[in-house]
């Protein structure tokens, strides 16, 4: 269990976290999402008390991370990958890390193995490609067989298998009742992995909440019509307050409804309809929609039209 | 939660202290450059002095024969191996900041003081070993190699095994100085660039000054101050072997000092 209470992070006049409060559960998966540069690896940083918070506290498991003595029993985290000595042998490096809190060798070559790095074990981490970069980050994660874990942006740099080795990692970590934390910026990734979603835009929280009510309660749900008698069924529809709009290839989008209404005015006006869809943005549309006001870099529309007209 | 079964309990202070030398010593083993910059502090201290025994005697006049220090000229190899040792000691913790591993490890040791600390004991137990008895070799070599009877100078005279010894404390003591410098300015080049700054700028701005000037900061620069601990005969006007090597471990702590307070008060 990870709780935030208030939690704010300046870096000068930038405020790179702001009031955020929020619970990672136990025995499910949390995505934190959000654009780049959102504060997801502050926030991160935050929690396992690497930055000092300017105001507000986070404790995992009830306790702040500093008063951890042994924590690797307690988190495991990865934060960015190849956060590690590049002349130092991928073993020597989790040896290091699993001596100061009493891990031994055996717990060490455990941890390789599991990550599938086993033949690499002995090899200098300079050479690793970001892939095994990301497992041997993963493997320090692992050392203590901790309750709480926490990746920021696992599946970077991994190839396919890899990503679906990090899926089902994830999840079976979840199902044996952890509390695991992933950040990613890439919502089919987490539409997949996660139950759980907290969302962030510049700092802010814009919702903590399930992946499936994240999707209904969007705005951009709305039923797509074909049919030959378009123009009738259109009239009848904006007569009853319900906003129509003509697409190109003679389709009719109707948001603010369902399928079942429009399927009985059909019916009841004798309208043939030969196509009737409901529609469901995707995480990336619901993404995109709540965090248009809060991303900090992103091109502009139609930047390449001529300058002047 | 269920209450806690994890070593948490059965953690002491003293255990935990030992995990964290066994942490750092695997990291201090695990990397190349620990081996170069120790190899190459061992030759130089060790070739320089067969050399001078070799070539040297030939070229000194009897007055200079009388007046010259000949354990510090033993243990000439001091002036190249002590950038090996203050290089070491700056890449023993700013390897970590330039790499990343700092999040890691302060992830795995919150008690920041105490893992610095770790790596205090560790560099400079390690230091201590290489230093002394590089510098004890170099003493050695140059007594087998030389010819010359007027250098010759036994263990047992008065001042010299503390002056064999001292060249393995000087050179410590400077690594402890790159260390908390390191610890200081979290970056390889500034922090390797500020301990021979400190080492080598004051002799030369010093000529620059009024004589009263200089005798009068001259003995406390810290090359001077710790040099003393390496040379048989303290130099005209210095500090005495302790006392200037006493306050060259000062600099070295009050750099370490301030190493350990902003550990605490900065960001990873």
């Amino acid at each position: 269990m990870i709780e935030a209470i208030g939690l704010s992070k300046r870096y000068g006049a930038t405020l790179a976290v702001d009031d955020l409060s929020f619970t990672v559960p136990p025995g499910r998966v949390t995505g934190f999402l959000g654009p780049n540069g959102s504060g997801k690896s502050t926030t991160m940083r935050m929690i396992l008390g690497l930055d000092a918070p300017t105001s507000g506290s986070v404790t995992v498991n009830g306790r702040p991370y500093a008063e951890y003595r042994r924590p690797l029993f307690e988190v495991g985290a990865l934060l960015e990958a190849k956060a590690m000595h590049g002349g130092r042998s991928a073993y020597n490096h989790l040896l290091s890390l699993g001596l100061s809190n009493g891990i031994g060798r055996a717990r060490v070559e455990q941890v390789l193995d599991q990550v599938g790095l086993r033949g690499a074990g002995r090899k200098r981490t300079g050479g690793f490609s970001l892939g095994m970069g990301q497992r041997l980050g993963i493997a320090a994660a692992l050392l203590g067989d901790p309750r709480v874990l926490l990746f920021d942006e696992p599946v970077n740099g991994l190839d396919p298998e890899g990503v679906l080795w990090v899926r089902n990692l994830l999840k079976s970590l979840a199902a044996e009742g952890r509390t695991v934390l992933v950040s990613s910026h890439l919502m089919g990734e987490m539409s997949i992995t996660a139950d759980r979603l907290i969302i962030i835009g510049r700092g802010r929280m814009i919702a903590e909440t399930t992946v499936e009510d994240f999707l209904a309660c969007g705005s951009g749900n709305s039923v797509r019509v074909r049919s030959a008698q378009a123009d009738a069924l259109a009239a009848l529809l904006t007569t009853q307050g319900i906003a129509v709009v003509r697409r190109a290839d003679g389709a009719l989008t109707i948001a603010g409804t369902t399928s079942e209404a429009v399927g009985q005015i059909a019916r009841a006006n004798g309208i043939a309809l030969q196509e009737l869809s409901a529609h469901q943005p995707s995480l990336e549309e619901r993404f995109m929609e709540l965090t248009r006001g809060s991303v900090d870099y992103h091109a502009a529309d139609g930047a390449i039209a001529p300058a002047s007209e | 939660m269920e209450a806690s079964t994890t070593p948490q309990t059965s953690y002491s202070r003293l255990s935990g202290f030992a995990d964290l030398l066994r942490s750092e010593f695997c990291k201090f083993r695990s990397v190349r450059s620990t081996y170069w910059t120790l190899f190459a502090a061992v030759a130089f201290n060790v070739v320089l002095a067969a050399l001078a025994a070799i070539f040297l005697p030939g070229q000194l006049s009897a007055h200079e024969k009388a007046t010259v220090d000949p354990v510090r000229l033993s243990l000439g190899g001091i002036h190249l191996s002590q950038i090996a040792f203050g290089v070491l000691g700056v890449l023993v913790i700013t390897s970590e900041y330039t790499t990343g591993m700092i999040r890691a490890t302060l992830s795995a040791v919150p008690q920041r003081r105490l893992m610095l600390a770790a790596k205090v004991v560790v560099f400079a137990v390690s230091a201590l070993i290489v230093g002394v008895l590089s510098s004890v070799g170099a003493y050695f070599v140059f007594q087998a190699f030389l010819t010359d009877s007027a250098l010759k100078t036994s263990i047992t005279d008065p001042g010299v095994l503390r002056a064999v010894i001292g060249g393995g404390l000087f050179v410590t003591a400077l690594g402890l100085l790159g260390l908390g410098l390191g610890a200081i300015m979290r970056a390889s080049a500034g922090a390797i660039a500020t301990v021979f700054g400190l080492l080598f700028v004051p002799p030369v701005l010093l000529q620059l000054l009024p004589h009263a000037w200089k005798d009068a900061i001259g003995p406390y620069i810290p090359m001077v101050a710790g040099g003393q601990i390496y040379a048989l005969h303290p130099e005209a006007g210095a500090l005495g072997p302790w006392t200037g090597f006493g306050l060259f471990c000062l600099y070295a702590a009050v750099a370490l000092g301030v190493g350990f307070v902003l550990i605490n008060r900065r960001d990873a």
